[in-house]
């Protein structure tokens, strides 16, 4: 579990994220959603300590982050697996290289237990054989995205991060991030944190759903109470489309 | 960022740079290919900058010593001079800057800008000593080399003119680039051009540490960082011949 205890986070004087407390639990896909700018990627990036916040603290099942030493950092920082808004897949590194890169760093597997991990990783997110020794510029984006998660999943993470998993992709290849990363979550156990603004995968995914906006946390609840929520700005921004509010209508009128 | 925060910061990630890679064998594989990056790439550029600048220089000193009072060697001594002194060691850093300079501070803000250097954060990697020390420990090693070849490839182009146009024969100045040599002035080239390498390997991959945006702040990233080393260059010049000389 990971616990966000009032986090405040500013650039250049203006005020990214504003107070945020949240629990985030193990099993489950937490998720953190928002208007694009409303600061979700840099709540992601505190999290995990990329950022640091000005105020406030995260606890790692107990263990705070802000304490933490260089050292025992390194050490948390093996239980966790990240996945990038942009992929992130190392430039110089081939597909499958880019997947044995943090067993490299962290495990002292030999190089055949990496090459088999690697390649059950990569099959794992139904990545061909083919395309394992190519350069990440030579795969399209949402196998690009599947390397990620195969990169992030490879040391079998206590707790995953998924900044946008479908940013970018067909509503179909969606689907099937989307359902990899609740199967991951619930095979696993993970604490599994997901940034979002698709309106599919929130009702697909979400078990605990966060709404920012403008860095302030605005509502949190699961997939089901959205439609029962009152809040204004929630109902603003998931049933902005004519599409949704209908889909909100009969929901509620099957309720009934 | 105003100045004093922009040193202060560029001394923190050198602190970040300046520690014992976690993984040797991966830090020789990068600086062998720094080496070849840096180093040898650099090497048709300086060959053929320094061969035409050598053949200028003799040219320019001979008009400028068109004088009866004046012995027939110095045109060839003004070239090897002015070569040791300052043309092989911090004109040659400053062009250096623009091809060295701007591809490190691209390939590191690129990698900035796309993530990857987050990615290697968390995965526990110091990526500020993964990425930069391979870079300015090749371009450091590789300088004295580039400074000799420039040397001797500038002289080459001064005999060059004396051999093929009738500026100057080739025993004057054959003669005056060995009269009253002093071997320390290639020391002292040498030395500047390690600071230089230093400068531009350091304040490049600084700029493209720290770029935050897009494409567009890569590119300004790149510039900065040769726009600033070049004049960070001219004052470390300035303060080492004050030392040195
Ligand atoms: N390193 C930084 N320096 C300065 N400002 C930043 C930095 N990172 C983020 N910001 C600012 O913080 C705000 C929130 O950005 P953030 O990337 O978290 O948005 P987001 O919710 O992830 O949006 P999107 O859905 O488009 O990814 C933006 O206004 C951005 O300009
Ligand atoms: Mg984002």
């Amino acid at each position: 579990m990971i616990e966000i205890n009032d986090i405040v986070k500013s650039f250049d004087g203006s005020t990214v994220l504003n107070h945020i407390s949240a629990s985030l639990e193990d099993g489950k896909v937490n998720m953190i959603i928002g208007q694009s700018g409303s600061g979700k990627t840099v709540l992601l990036k505190s999290i995990i300590g990329l950022h640091i916040p000005d105020e406030g603290d995260i606890l790692y099942d107990g263990r705070s982050l802000t304490a933490m030493k260089e050292k025992d950092l390194r050490l948390l920082r093996r239980e966790m697996g990240m996945l990038f808004q942009g992929s992130a897949l190392f430039d110089s590194l081939s597909v499958i290289e880019n997947v044995k890169f943090p067993m490299q760093v962290f495990s002292d597997k030999d190089e055949e237990e990496m090459e088999q991990r690697a390649r059950y990783c990569l099959q794992r997110v139904n990545i061909p054989e083919h395309v394992f020794h190519l350069m990440p510029g030579e795969i399209s984006g949402g196998q690009q995205k599947r390397v990620a998660i195969a990169r992030a999943i490879v040391l079998e993470p206590k707790y995953l991060f998924c900044d946008e998993p479908n940013s970018g992709l067909d509503p179909r290849t969606s689907l099937v991030i989307d359902q990899l990363i609740k199967e991951l979550t619930e095979e696993l156990g993970t604490c599994t944190v997901v940034n979002s603004h698709d309106m599919n995968s929130i009702m697909e995914i979400g078990d605990n759903i966060l709404f920012l906006k403008n860095g302030v946390k605005e509502w949190q609840g699961s997939r089901q109470d959205i439609f029962h929520s009152d809040n204004e700005a929630l109902d603003d921004f998931v049933f902005a489309s004519n599409l949704y509010k209908e889909v909100k209508r009969t929901h509620l009128l099957h309720q009934q | 960022m105003n100045i004093l925060a922009r040193i202060g910061a560029y001394f923190l990630l050198m602190g970040k740079v300046f520690r014992l890679p976690d993984r040797q064998r991966t830090f020789w594989r990068q600086y062998s290919n720094e080496l070849e990056k840096q180093g040898l790439q650099s090497l048709p550029i300086v060959v053929i900058i320094s061969l035409f600048i050598g053949a200028i220089l003799t040219i320019q000193a001979k008009i400028n010593t068109e004088n009866p009072l004046l012995p027939t060697y110095t045109t060839g001594l003004l070239t090897r001079e002015t070569l040791l002194l300052e043309f092989s060691s911090t004109i040659l850093c400053l062009i250096l800057a623009g091809k060295v300079g701007s591809n490190i501070a691209s390939e590191i803000g690129t990698m900035r800008i796309t993530e990857q250097i987050d990615a290697l954060e968390i995965m526990g990697v110091n990526s500020a000593n993964y990425l930069i020390l391979p870079k300015i420990l090749a371009f450091v090693t590789m300088m004295p080399f580039l400074v000799i070849i420039s040397i001797a490839i500038g002289l080459v182009g001064g005999w060059g003119v004396g051999a093929f146009t009738d500026v100057i024969t080739v025993a004057d100045y054959l003669t005056g680039i060995q009269y009253a040599f002093n071997p320390y002035f290639i020391w002292y080239g040498i030395i500047k051009a390690l600071v230089f390498a230093f400068i531009i390997t350091s304040m490049s991959s600084f700029y493209g540490y720290y770029a935050y945006g897009g494409a567009l702040e890569v590119g300004k990233a790149s510039t900065n960082a040769v726009v600033r080393s070049s004049i960070v260059i001219l004052f470390a010049d300035l303060l080492l011949t004050k030392l040195l000389l």
